[in-house]
């Protein structure tokens, strides 16, 4: 890492963002090699189940990132990072409904069978323009883009911090979720958005549209991760750090804390955005439960497992937890929510600093790197 | 990369962002107004009808028993709290009671603080970085990279301040002493016009103590500084002009023999040793 | 319609020129030969022989037709016994002989012919019995008869109502029938006078009364009855918002109960426990426990419960505070994530222990029914007591803070943990007690909870983000901005509802709660001062 260089191309130079991208890339491409190449009783052979099933946790992974971003670099300990997830999902479902087309159980051309069951007869104005496929990809970004940035706007200038402002993205979270479950949203209630058909033209049940969403999500991932990267090694991240750790201080300096606040939790709003949006085709549904006040704070204990303020800490927790997940509650699902709030008690009281705190070695590379700032050579080309 | 340095800047444009940063006028003398200041928490009197004036370049001390209303003064001049009734000035032109502290600071205003407040996790140069006078809004502050005058800069603070070995030292790991240094190195990377010095010399040395002394006189003529501080025999080394403080508002002010043999600084003091 | 409604009134002519009812004694032949006429008769005819067998004195005219109109009065088919069937739950039926009174076992339903009977006849039947019921000594009775004549009454009934209103002692019995009788003015005669005697009532006949007046080509009576009308409307108006804000204060202290807890863990001492709906939790389960072990003495059990969810819930939060949050002290964020943690632990503890549904804890009769304010406005008790409990929590939780050695010293050591401590305070001691009363309280929310809504291992989930929200809207350290802020919020909530529905009136006020925070950070009643500058 060095002070001089450009923000977007520094991250490329540190140990631990190579490191990072080496093994995800190497990871995906097995994945997808193991899946193409291998016959199917091979004991080698990755099924296209378990393809989903590993884009699931790389979606997972994806928030994860985001949310240390805010937590682990701007002390903001959001319990209500599911609601951006959830928007992006949602953004990305009515894009899915609407190429169902008259493909649906009613046979509407544009209304979505929910629609039809609710006796509506038109589309509501929201829905407009989902039906092409670089709208709703922007509204992915830009739907809980907005709401960070009205929230955040309001929180931060208010000066809104610490455990308030932890329990109102948690209200947060849980009026959407209310606001969701109402069919008059026009969001599916309930049952939320599902039956989807195709994306992109692809159809979504078959082995090349999994394989296609699986490596989409690790490419989502090395973007979003490189990203966060470039901000917190960024002077910005540093003035990040110095809101978290002394906020007044960084007023009397000179810097708008709020501002700061205010980007840094919009692109995390939008990184988490992204991973729902890739998240929904992959699994198929999405509902009113993602926006529940559990799953957000679920989110942080993955970040607190794998080590706030890393980054690749909080891939390997989001990847850990989940993986613990799908055993736990495939054999023994009463025993799921025991370790989960073991896992929450654990973490906090005896491992402070996750996982990532007990790899020094890595963490040490990156430090020993920034020993040297480079001359004023750099700075000039 | 030029062409993504091009775009990247072009957030300059938005130049309704940031405040109309007029330079300071104190063709009237004056650089620091207070006037009739009075603020109260609960019903106390934490400062009460205060009047005070700083001349350019000038180094005031100021003393006063505790309670006597020193950091809440400071709190006011940075804009942390806003008193009930009077009104406070830097230079003739800028109202300070309009403004909040990002500006107040952008404007020319350092402070540091009565406990040392320096970033422990980042290192001492990256306090220094931080602290520096340059384009302080988000995304200038994204895209920015460390020039080699700039880097010049924060080496010649780094002497000054005598950190240089420990410049890639996170500044936890620094002793009472050197948080101090470190602070003022970061008042000094603001190249402020007026800078709030909070009790600078506690838990120093004797020596530390002196070079301390020598930096704020060093400074005093190109910048204002006023000097909150309890140490007499600092001040006594220091100080042209004192100003004591009592219940929130001016006992004397003059020069530090006048000051000490005021009859009412003689009572307020030894009625609080008494 | 008119003949039948020419028939009851025939009938309760009939009825109404019998002298008192009741006392002589009618032979068992001349009840039989009544009967079989009434098993025999039409449907038509039905209701003037009801009205006979009414006449006729008999005491026991009133089970006759009580069953008669239940469907439950039965003629042997063989022996031409009349019979009441107590039970008619499979092929043989329990009865008792109508006329002696005697249990006669099981009889095969094939050999009883009921007495068929159907709607109109059941109303008239009621009309009757209602006359009836003027007469006794039972003041409650008369009272519920009488009300029960609005609407009913005709001309010779009329008559018959001034009389005995004339005889009649009970004031309320008085006034309804005055009532009953304005009705009847207003709705055959036109009577303006009575209209007047109307204009307060909140009795759907009255205002059904006044409503056809309305319509009336008499532009006097019009006007009066328009007037009548809307006065009553005024009145309905005020009730209805005495209503709300009779549901808003239940909800209101039902938030205080939970939050209140809440307000001393996090608000004084400043942890956040987010396994405070679980303590909660626990108080409603301790209710439950003790009316399984107290089974048949609901309401000793509640009471007893008391103590016992306190304790428990105490003991619980102690244990939290000394196996975990003690080693977060000052690390609010982690605290939170661990204690949520345990609340997940709590919840799926139950459900694995007890069950995963919901569990009925019993109201005590005492508990169960209203109070009748008046006819549109009727106070449910269970909401009442739970009113008046919060404010007694509160009350009590005021004193143990002011007027208390423990209160003295959590203010003192929340205030400046360090000099306390070298006053000679245990602030460990401190910390413990003070997390043992706020978890108690959660107890207690919990014992106040189980006796209005489901006890469910989701139970204290469902309160821990109101609770929250409380404590912040009303400031946090301030015992009276929870409650204000809880009062308040549940009348927010109350005055929503009607027009936006249950959901988005509790998205509004989360809404609200969320841009108030914006406003004002520290809440309602924010601390000042230099202590408060985190």
């Amino acid at each position: 890492m060095s002070y001089s260089q450009s923000w977007l191309t520094r991250p490329f130079t540190e140990r631990s963002t190579q490191i990072f991208l080496g093994v995800l890339f190497l990871a995906v491409m097995v994945v997808s090699v193991l899946h193409l190449v291998m016959p199917e009783g091979s004991a080698l052979y990755v099924s296209s189940y378990t393809v989903t099933l590993l884009g699931k946790y790389l979606c997972y992974a994806l928030l994860a990132v985001a949310v240390d971003l805010v937590w682990g670099y701007l002390g903001i300990l959001s319990l209500g990072h599911g609601a951006f997830f959830a928007l992006g999902g949602y953004a990305m479902g009515m894009y899915l409904m609407r190429q169902i087309g008259d493909r649906g159980v009613y046979g509407d051309p544009t209304l979505p069978d929910f629609m039809v069951f609710l006796n509506w007869d038109s589309l509501p104005w929201y829905w407009h323009g989902f039906d092409m496929a670089w709208f709703a990809f922007i509204m992915v970004l830009l739907a809980p883009g907005l709401l960070a940035l009205v929230f955040g706007f309001l929180a931060f200038r208010s000066r809104v911090t610490g455990v308030y402002l932890s329990i109102i993205t948690q209200a947060l979270t849980f009026a959407l979720m209310l606001a969701f479950f109402r069919n008059e949203m026009g969001f599916g209630g309930n049952n939320g958005l599902t039956d989807f058909k195709d994306i992109l033209g692809f159809d979504l049940r078959t082995d090349a549209a999994r394989l296609g969403l699986f490596i989409a999500t690790g490419i989502a991932l090395a973007v979003g991760y490189v990203i966060c990267r470039a901000i917190v090694t960024s002077k910005l991240g540093r003035v990040s750090v110095a809101c978290r750790d002394a906020e007044a201080r960084t007023r009397f300096l000179g810097y708008r804390v709020e501002r700061v606040q205010l980007f840094v939790f919009v692109v995390s709003a939008m990184l988490a955005g992204v991973a729902g949006a890739l998240y929904v085709p992959q699994v198929g549904i999405i509902n009113p439960s993602e926006f529940s006040p559990l799953f957000s704070i679920e989110i942080v204990v993955w970040v607190a497992l794998g080590g706030r303020a890393t980054l690749y800490g909080a891939v390997i927790g989001a990847i850990i937890v989940n993986y613990a997940k799908t055993v736990f509650t495939g054999i023994m699902p009463d025993a799921w929510l025991f370790a989960l709030g073991a896992l929450f008690v654990l973490v906090t009281v005896f491992l402070p600093k996750g996982i990532a705190g007990l790899l020094p070695g890595l963490k040490k590379k990156t430090d020993d790197e920034s020993e040297a700032p480079t001359s004023g050579k750099e700075a000039t080309a | 990369m030029s062409i993504m340095s091009e775009l990247t800047h072009r957030d300059r444009v938005f130049d309704f962002l940031t405040p109309t940063a007029s330079p300071v006028d104190v063709r009237h003398g004056p650089i620091l107004y207070l006037e009739d200041v009075t603020v109260s928490f609960d019903g106390f009197r934490a400062i009460n009808n205060l009047n005070l004036t700083i001349d350019d370049g000038e180094l005031r001390c100021i003393i006063g028993p505790n309670g006597a209303g020193k950091t809440t003064m400071m709190d006011i001049i940075t804009g942390k709290t806003r008193p009930d009734v009077g009104s406070v000035w830097f230079g003739s032109r800028h109202n300070l009671l309009t403004m909040n502290e990002p500006d107040i600071a952008s404007l020319g205003i350092g402070r540091k603080f009565q406990k040392p407040t320096v970033f422990e996790a980042l290192t001492v140069f990256e306090n220094l970085e931080l602290a520096m006078a340059t384009d302080k809004r988000v995304l200038p502050t994204l895209t920015a990279r460390l020039t080699g005058e700039a880097k010049a800069r924060i080496d010649e603070v780094l002497t000054t301040i005598g950190l240089t070995d420990l410049r890639h030292r996170e500044a936890g790991i620094l002793s009472h002493g050197q948080k101090q240094w470190l602070e003022i190195g970061m008042l000094l990377m603001q190249k402020p016009r007026l800078l709030l010095v909070d009790e600078p010399v506690a838990g120093m040395t004797e020596q530390e103590m002196e070079r301390t002394a020598e930096l704020l006189t060093s400074l005093a003529g190109k910048q204002s500084v006023v000097v909150v501080e309890h140490d007499m025999g600092f001040v006594r080394s220091i100080a042209r002009t004192v100003t004591v403080l009592h219940q929130g508002s001016v006992l004397a002010e003059g020069s530090m023999d006048d000051v000490s043999n005021d009859p009412k600084v003689i009572e307020v003091y030894l009625g609080e040793g008494a | 319609m008119s003949i039948i409604r020419s028939l009851k009134q025939l009938l309760i002519v009939c009825l109404l020129s019998l002298p008192v009812l009741g006392h002589a004694q009618a032979n068992d032949e001349q009840a039989q030969s009544l009967l079989t006429q009434l098993a025999d008769a039409s449907y038509a005819q039905k209701g003037k022989i009801a009205g006979e067998i009414a006449r006729s004195g008999d005491e026991r005219a009133r089970g006759w037709l009580e069953a008669f109109s239940a469907g439950k009065l039965a003629k042997v088919e063989d022996s031409g016994k009349f019979v009441i069937v107590l039970s008619n739950r499979g092929r043989n039926w329990t009865v008792q002989d109508a006329l002696t009174g005697d249990d006669l076992g099981e009889i095969s339903r094939r050999d009883l012919d009921t007495i068929r009977v159907n709607n109109s006849l059941r109303s008239e039947i009621d009309g009757i019995l209602s006359v009836i019921d003027l007469t006794v000594n039972d003041a409650d009775k008369r009272l519920e008869a009488a009300r029960g004549l609005r609407g009913n009454v005709d001309e010779a009934m009329a008559k018959k109502l001034t009389e005995l209103m004339a005889s009649e002692e009970d004031a309320d019995v008085k006034a309804t029938l005055d009532e009953a009788l304005a009705i009847y003015k207003v709705e055959e005669q036109g009577d303006i006078g009575a209209v007047k005697t109307l204009s307060g009532s909140l009795n759907s006949e009255a205002r059904a009364a006044l409503n056809s007046a309305t319509y009336s080509d008499d532009p006097a009576l019009k006007q009066a009855a328009q007037d009548a009308l809307a006065s009553i409307e005024t009145k309905l108006k005020w009730n209805r918002a005495a209503e709300t804000l009779y549901f808003g204060l239940s909800l209101g202290s039902v938030l205080v109960l939970a939050a209140i807890g809440l307000a001393i863990t996090f608000g004084v001492m400043g942890v956040i426990n987010m396994a405070h709906g679980e303590l909660i939790m626990l108080g409603a389960y301790t209710t439950w426990g003790m009316q399984q072990m107290l089974p048949g003495q609901p309401g000793l059990a509640l009471i007893l419960s008391i103590p016992a969810g306190f304790l428990v819930s105490a003991l619980a939060g102690v244990a939290i505070e000394r196996s975990v949050i003690q080693f977060l002290k000052g690390r609010p964020l982690e605290t939170l994530l661990a204690t949520f943690g345990i609340s997940l632990v709590l919840q799926q503890l139950v459900r694995t222990v007890i069950s995963p549904l919901n569990r009925t804890v019993v109201t005590p009769d005492w508990m169960s029914g209203s109070i009748m304010v008046n006819e549109a406005l009727s106070l449910t008790l269970n909401r009442l007591y739970i009113i008046g409990f919060a404010l007694v929590v509160f009350v009590g939780l005021m004193l143990i803070m002011r007027k208390t050695r423990l209160g003295l010293e959590v203010r003192a050591v929340t205030q400046n943990r360090a000099m306390a401590r070298s006053m000679g305070i245990k602030a460990t001691k401190v910390d413990i007690m003070t997390f043992a009363l706020g978890s108690g309280v959660a107890g207690l929310a919990g014992v106040a909870l189980s006796q209005i809504t489901n006890v469910g291992p989701n139970l204290g989930q469902n309160y821990i983000i109101d609770s929250f929200m409380v404590v912040v809207f009303g400031g946090v350290g301030n015992l009276w901005g929870t409650l204000v802020a809880g009062l308040s919020l549940g009348t927010i909530n109350q005055l929503l509802e009607p027009w936006a529905g249950a959901v988005l009136a509790k998205i509004l006020v989360l809404v609200f709660i969320i841009l108030f925070i914006q406003k004002r950070p520290r809440g309602l009643f924010p601390q000042k001062g230099r202590a408060a500058e985190g």
